[in-house]
């Protein structure tokens, strides 16, 4: 018995051409738009290349982009198979091509809904690697003159002014490592003297920021040193003053940043799953309503479409004894012909017991 | 003798007829853009409009829009009406409404001009509307608690971060106001006293900046205070000086960013207007060849068409007229038929004369 059979006049053919014919090429449309989200990410991902450590999170737009293209491919030969499926005499040339097709199509679907799993899974590699690299971009914050490193003081500031965000996890950060270089620091003067000797590595450590950290929507001109010091600012109250400097830690910004963007493509990339999926089940019934036609008398007439020609499980046994077939020409079964032996035992057992009865009835 | 005249046959009537109204749609869709930019420009002016000082800026972007607006409706008549002119019949229709129409539509054309030009000349104004208003704001920098200006700081830091600029013309504006507010002042501190002393108004000035001057280019961490006295910071040498903090003043940056959009917004809008002369010259053509035809009597004769029935001067003079003619319905009528008292009486009473002498 068929799967999802369904009975198809000349005209329903001719529709459901033109209707797969249009759908394929809004699948196209699609492949062309998951493309571009993936190019997009990947830019978004490379502008801030230089605050991560590794590139796993590139994985998701780069399988976009793959999908993008893959899918533009594909959609375009069933669009090109809809407009033949009519045409009695260039229809069969499609017809070797379809299993490979519909292997692509469902590949691309299961790409899909990898992508969407993976852009979840990934955000904990994502906080890894930004954990990394603010932190290494934090600690050579002060080497402008080192080649290598000269550009992190002003990507941090960039960072830090264009995300609202202030150190790692958050301005404290900025307290437990040098962030003056030493080029700038007046050796004579005895306060700067007295701060490297009480450090243990000799490290000029101050509890200040540097002013990327200031908040614009802070009512008082930014304090920027001397923040733990209550008493260093009038009207300064350093537990709770929370307007002066960005509250939030740049990791925390910039994963929430990137999530932000990856979710709010999700509903996007489920939609185009389904599209595509549309698309592979009608190009099935039209496969097969096409066959069946070709195959009456009339070609006119009314013909039988359906997914499957039985159902699941007899589909699944044949597809499992062709398979074993195929793998029989290597290996030599002994172990299937003795079952087969003892079948014929059964069998022969079966039928004796049905011969006895009778003579008791 | 008239100007710009040509000859039309039937075929290139209706030729004329149909790039019209081709050409009145693509009008409608400029005049669409015409509208887009009019809001964009609107949009921009809108965003930092806290740092200018007087609304004036905002008619170049009404008159835009506003002149959008009419180029679709114009056009999109024009398009009906073009549509129609090819026969004769359906113009009969129009006839009345035409010579208006193409007085509005040039109205309109020299309107789109005058939003033009706008763009250019608007820069004079957009400076000196710049300069007050960023003095004002940077005045009221330090009224973060003061109902109506307590945006300001916020406004001003993220104008100095975005457009990477510093105070009016120049880092040292800062240096002549306070920017400190006194809430924030330790007036016990002697220090603070004796500054706040030596002002004459007794401001607390300070010759040093807002973080937001600080430039993201500076190879040192940023240097904020002091900046007077070059030898308070250890090794601050010129080159230091000069990429510490944003150098541009915002007057500048800003003007610069605004003559920028006008001047291509202004180039858009000029090729509109030749592109809207153009359909207005056409139309003009189109309408007297067929009030032509129509006066031939024969609708498949050639017929001509031009802009002016008379030259210029002619012209000018008979509207000049009218005009005069039109004021004169409030004066004396000089119609004959009504008497003027004084010259007919002295006729009359000599004949009445002459009639008693026959009688007796």
């Amino acid at each position: 018995m068929a799967l999802l059979k369904m009975k198809f006049s000349q005209q329903r053919r001719v529709r459901l051409a033109q209707g797969l014919w249009l759908l394929s090429w809004l699948a196209v449309m699609c492949g062309a738009f998951i493309f571009c989200l993936g190019v997009y990410l990947k830019i978004e991902l490379l502008r801030r290349d230089e605050v991560m450590e590794d590139t796993d999170i590139h994985a998701v737009p780069n399988l976009l982009m793959l999908v993008g293209l893959a899918s533009i491919g594909a959609n375009w030969v069933a669009s090109r198979v809809c407009q033949d499926s009519l045409d009695a005499s260039r229809f069969p040339r499609w017809k070797v091509l379809l299993l490979g097709w519909y292997a692509v199509a469902a590949l691309l679907c299961c790409l899909l809904l990898a992508v969407v799993v993976l852009s979840y899974a990934l955000q904990g590699r994502l906080e890894e690697s930004l954990k990394v690299g603010l932190r290494n971009g934090i600690r050579f914050y002060k080497d402008t003159d080192v080649p290598g490193r000269c550009f992190q003081k002003e990507t941090i500031d960039r960072l830090q002014m264009e995300f609202r965000c202030c150190g790692n996890n958050n301005f404290k950060d900025w307290f437990e490592i040098q962030w003056v270089s030493n080029r700038y620091l007046d050796f004579t003067s005895q306060e700067v003297k007295d701060r490297i000797r009480s450090n243990v590595d000799g490290r000029y450590l101050l509890d200040g920021v540097p002013f990327s950290c200031c908040n614009p929507a802070s009512p008082r001109p930014c304090l920027q040193n001397q923040l733990t010091d209550s008493r260093a600012h009038y009207n300064y109250e350093y537990q709770s003053e929370e307007l002066n400097l960005y509250s939030r830690g740049c990791r925390q910004a910039l994963t929430d940043y990137y999530m932000g963007l990856m979710n709010s493509t999700g509903p996007g990339v489920l939609s185009v799953i389904l599209i595509q999926l549309s698309v592979l089940l009608s190009m099935r019934y039209l496969q097969t309503a096409v066959d069946g036609a070709m195959a009456l008398e009339s070609p006119e007439g009314e013909s039988e479409g359906y997914i499957l020609e039985k159902d699941v499980k007899a589909t699944y046994a044949e597809v499992k004894a062709k398979a074993l077939d195929l793998l029989k020409f290597a290996q030599v079964d002994p172990a299937s012909e003795a079952a087969g032996a003892e079948e014929g035992e059964k069998a022969a057992e079966a039928s004796a017991k049905a011969a006895t009865p009778p003579p008791a009835s | 003798m008239a100007v710009g005249k040509i000859t039309f046959t039937k075929t290139e009537r209706e030729k004329l007829a149909e790039v019209l109204w081709l050409l009145n749609w693509i009008s409608v869709v400029t005049g669409a853009i015409l509208f887009g930019l009019g809001l964009f420009l609107k949009i921009e002016i809108q965003k930092w409009q806290e740092v200018m000082s007087e609304q004036g800026i905002l008619y170049v972007p009404h008159m835009l829009i506003t002149t959008g607006l009419a180029a679709c409706g114009i056009n999109y008549l024009g398009s009906k009406i073009c549509l129609d002119c090819a026969d004769t019949n359906k113009f009969l229709r129009w006839k009345l409404v035409m010579i208006p129409y193409i007085v509005c539509t040039f109205f309109f054309t020299a309107c789109v001009l005058v939003g033009a030009l706008m763009c250019y000349s608007i820069r004079s104004q957009l400076e000196e509307a710049l300069y007050l208003g960023l003095r004002n704001t940077m005045r009221f920098y330090k009224d973060t608690d003061t109902p109506g200006r307590c945006y300001l700081k916020k406004t001003l830091d993220l104008l100095q971060i975005q457009f990477q600029c510093c105070g009016n013309t120049d880092y040292r504006d800062w240096f002549q106001i306070q920017w400190i507010s006194s809430r924030y002042l330790d007036m016990t501190n002697s220090a603070v006293v004796d500054r706040v002393r030596s002002n004459v108004e007794g401001k607390y000035l300070m010759d040093s900046v807002p973080f937001s001057c600080c430039s993201t280019l500076s190879s040192r961490p940023c240097i904020q205070h002091n900046l007077s006295n070059p030898g308070a910071h250890a090794h601050y040498d010129e080159r230091s000086q000069q990429l510490n903090l944003w150098r541009r003043g915002c007057q500048q940056a800003l003007l610069d960013h605004y003559t920028g959009i006008m001047q291509s917004i202004g180039l858009t809008v000029l090729l509109i207007w030749l592109f809207e002369l153009l359909v207005l010259t056409g139309v003009r053509y189109l309408q007297t060849a067929m009030e032509n035809v129509i006066r031939l009597g024969d609708p498949e004769s050639e017929s001509e068409g031009w802009i002016l029935e008379n030259s210029l001067a002619e012209t000018a003079c008979y509207n000049f007229s009218i005009i005069k003619s039109l004021g004169k319905c409030y004066q004396v009528d000089d119609d004959p038929n009504i008497n003027v008292p004084t010259a007919a009486a002295d006729q009359e009473v000599p004949s009445a004369q002459v009639q008693v002498n026959v009688t007796s």
